[in-house]
C-alpha cells in the first residue's frame, strides 16, 4: 500500500522510520506548499517498509513518499 | 330498490378497494425477496419511514396500465403528494420490483406530471431513484416525442432554482437517467448499492474493451469522493431518507420563502477561538473546532463532506437563523483553493443565493494553487466561476478573515471588494496580495540575484520581508476602513447574529431580488 502527495511540493519532515507501525490516519510526513505544513496521512495501517522520498525532493501530486506492508 | 342500489354502489366501492391492495402491497411481486438481499426497502415503505405518519395526501397515476395485459403496478413509478414536519412536499418514486424500476409509457408521463404539480404549487420534489433506466422494448413511445423521456431533464433543468430538489439514489441511475440527480439540488448516495453511470461497464467493455467493475464505474463513495456528482454519502437507506428531512430543514419551500427561524441555542463548549488559531501561519488550523465554536450546537450539515475537503461548505443555524458556511480548511491541502475546491464553493453558494439562504465566509487561505497541472485543469475558468457565483449571489454575505488571505483567494472568499454586506476580521487576520516570502522574491528578484555573498543576500530579503510585512496585520486595513470591523473570538458569535439579523430585514426590497432567479449550478 502506497502513501502518496495529495498536491505539489517539496517533502519538509519525514515524521516515520522504516519499520514502524502506523495507523490509519497517522501522519507519516509533511509538505511543504504554498507556504503552508501540509500534513500527509496514511490511510490504512501498516508497517513501514520502505520511504521513497529524501527530506527536501519535488513530489508532485501522486507521488509515492513511502511503501506500506 | 333502493338496496339493490346501494348494493351496487358497494360492490364498485369494493372494487377500487381490491385493486389498490393489489397495485400496493409487496406481497406479490416477485423480486421483493431480491430487495432484503441488497438490504433495500420496498418503495411504498421509503415513502412511509419519510413522512409525517398518514400524511399522503394524494396519489395520481396509481392505476396506470391497470388495464394492461402485463401486471405493471403504477408502472413502476410512485408519485404523491405528503407531508414532513407538516410540510407538503411531492415525491417520485421508483418501484424496482416492477420491470426493473424502468421506465416506461406511463412512468415518464407520471414522473412528468408530478413535476410539473410540484413546480405550480411550488412544493419541494425529492426523487427516490432505483431503476435499470428505459425500458428497452417500449423505446419507440418513450423516447422521441415533446413529452417522452427528456422532457423529465427539461423539467428538473427548469424548475432549478424554484423549488428545491433532491435525489436520494437507491440503486441504478444508468444512461439517460443519470442526468436526474445531476440536476438536483442535493444528491444522497447509498454506498454500495447507488450506482450512476452513462455506460453500464457491460457497454463499456463492448464499446471501448474497457474492463471495469460497477463501483469503479459509477459507485457511490466515486461520486462523493472524485467526481462530485454525490453531495453526501449514506451508510443505509434510512440514513438518505434522514438526510432528506434534515436538507429540508435548511431549505424553504420555494425560492420566494425563507426559511423559518428555530430557537437559538448555545454552540458546543470547547477552546476559545484565540486558543484555536495558531499563530504560526505556516501551522494548519482545524476550521470545524472554529465553526463548532460559533454556531448553534449540534446544527451544522456538512454538504459535499468528502470531496475537495481543503473547502468547507454546509449549513447551520447560527442563534436559530439558517445559514451556509464556506469555510477554508488549512488542515487539508493547506486550505489551497484547487478547481475542484472552488466549483465546490460555487455550487453551494449558489444553492444558499437560489433559496435565500445567508452565507458566512470563513477565510484562512495561502491562495488558488498554482503550477501547470492546475491551470490544465482549468483553474482560471473554474476559479472565475466562483468569483462570478460569489458576485451575484443578493442574500446577505458576510465574510470573516480568521487568519490569512492572500491574492485572489480573499477576493473570491467574498473579500471587502466582492462587495458583501460586511467584511470583519479576527485580531490574528493578515489579508495582503501575497505573503511576504512570495512578494520580495517577486519586487526584488534581480537586486537579490545580484548580491554575491549569501549571508549580505539573506539579510536584503530579511530587510525587505520587514518592511513588506509592516502593512500586513489587522490595524493597518481597518484604519484604512478597508475592512469594517476587528471582532475578538470571544464576540465573533454574537456580532455575526446581530449582522445576520440586520442585513436580513428589507432584503427583498433593497436588492430587488423579487425578480431575480437563480438556477442552482452544480460543482
Amino acid at each position: 500500500m502506497d502513501v502518496t502527495s495529495n498536491m505539489t511540493g517539496n517533502v519538509w519532515k519525514i515524521v516515520v522510520s522504516n519499520g514502524d507501525k502506523v495507523t490509519a490516519g497517522q501522519e507519516v510526513a509533511i509538505l511543504e506548499s504554498m507556504k503552508m505544513e501540509i500534513p500527509i496521512s496514511a490511510e490504512v495501517y501498516g508497517e513501514v517498509e520502505e520511504i521513497i522520498v529524501n527530506e527536501g525532493d519535488f513530489v508532485n501530486d501522486g507521488d509515492v513518499i513511502l511503501k506500506l506492508k | 330498490m333502493k338496496q339493490d342500489v346501494l348494493y351496487k354502489k358497494n360492490e364498485l366501492d369494493q372494487q377500487v378497494y381490491e385493486k389498490l391492495e393489489e397495485i400496493k402491497t409487496k406481497s406479490n411481486r416477485p423480486y421483493y425477496s431480491k430487495l432484503k438481499v441488497q438490504n433495500k426497502m420496498f418503495v411504498r415503505d421509503r415513502i412511509e419511514y419519510l413522512i409525517d405518519e398518514g400524511s399522503i395526501e394524494i396519489e395520481d397515476g396509481v392505476f396506470a396500465r391497470e388495464n394492461d395485459e402485463q401486471f405493471l403496478p403504477a408502472d413502476a413509478v410512485v408519485t404523491l403528494v405528503a407531508k414532513i414536519n407538516g410540510r407538503k412536499v411531492a415525491i417520485i418514486a421508483n418501484d424496482l420490483t416492477v420491470k426493473a424500476g424502468t421506465w416506461g409509457v406511463k412512468t415518464i408521463e407520471k414522473i412528468i406530471r408530478m413535476q410539473e404539480l410540484a413546480e405550480k404549487r411550488k412544493i419541494p420534489l425529492i426523487y427516490m431513484i432505483d431503476s435499470a433506466g428505459a425500458r428497452l422494448n417500449e423505446q419507440f413511445d418513450t423516447f422521441i416525442d415533446r413529452r417522452h423521456a427528456g422532457k423529465i431533464f427539461y423539467n428538473t433543468a427548469r424548475i432549478s432554482g424554484n423549488i428545491p430538489q433532491i435525489s436520494l439514489v437507491f440503486g441504478a441511475s444508468p444512461a439517460g437517467s443519470a442526468y436526474l440527480p445531476a440536476l438536483c439540488d442535493f444528491v444522497v448516495m447509498v454506498d454500495k448499492n447507488a450506482s450512476v453511470y452513462l455506460g453500464s461497464p457491460r457497454m463499456a467493455e463492448m464499446a471501448t474493451g474497457e474492463k471495469v467493475t460497477m463501483e469503479e464505474m459509477g459507485g457511490a463513495r466515486l461520486h462523493n469522493e472524485i467526481s462530485g456528482l454525490g453531495d453526501m454519502l449514506a451508510e443505509t437507506e434510512e440514513e438518505a431518507l434522514d438526510a432528506a428531512k434534515r436538507f429540508l430543514d435548511f431549505m424553504p419551500q420555494n425560492w420566494k420563502e425563507t426559511v423559518p427561524l428555530a430557537e437559538s441555542v448555545e454552540p458546543l463548549p470547547g477552546k476559545d477561538i484565540v486558543e484555536l488559531v495558531p499563530a504560526n501561519q505556516r501551522v494548519p488550523l482545524d476550521m470545524h473546532a472554529v465553526i463548532n465554536r460559533l454556531v448553534d450546537a449540534d446544527s451544522f450539515f456538512e454538504f459535499k463532506k468528502l470531496y475537495a475537503k481543503e473547502m468547507i461548505t454546509g449549513f447551520s443555524r447560527l442563534g436559530g437563523r439558517a445559514i451556509g458556511i464556506v469555510a477554508n480548511q488549512s488542515k487539508v491541502k493547506g486550505g489551497v483553493l484547487f478547481p475542484e475546491s472552488a466549483e465546490k464553493a460555487a455550487h453551494f453558494i449558489s444553492l444558499c443565493d437560489a433559496y435565500n439562504v445567508p452565507i458566512l465566509f470563513l477565510v484562512d487561505l495561502p491562495g488558488f494553487m498554482v503550477g501547470s497541472k492546475v491551470e490544465k485543469e482549468a483553474i482560471i475558468r473554474r476559479g472565475a466561476r466562483m468569483l462570478s457565483t460569489v458576485a451575484n449571489a443578493t442574500v446577505p454575505r458576510i465574510s470573516v478573515i480568521v487568519r490569512k488571505a492572500y491574492g485572489a483567494g480573499y477576493v473570491v472568499m467574498s473579500g471587502a471588494s466582492m462587495q458583501p454586506d460586511a467584511c470583519i476580521a479576527l485580531p490574528q487576520a493578515q489579508p495582503a496580495v501575497m505573503g511576504p516570502e512570495a512578494a520580495v522574491n517577486a519586487m526584488y528578484f534581480n537586486k537579490i540575484q545580484s548580491i554575491e555573498d549569501p549571508q549580505e543576500r539573506q539579510k536584503y530579503i530579511v530587510e525587505q520581508r520587514e518592511k513588506y510585512n509592516k502593512d500586513i496585520n489587522v490595524w493597518s486595513p481597518a484604519s484604512q476602513l478597508f475592512i469594517d470591523d476587528v471582532v475578538p473570538g470571544d464576540r465573533l458569535r454574537n456580532d455575526l447574529i446581530n449582522r445576520f439579523e440586520l442585513y436580513s430585514e428589507n432584503r427583498d426590497i433593497l436588492e430587488g431580488i423579487a425578480n431575480k432567479k437563480t438556477v442552482v449550478r452544480r460543482g
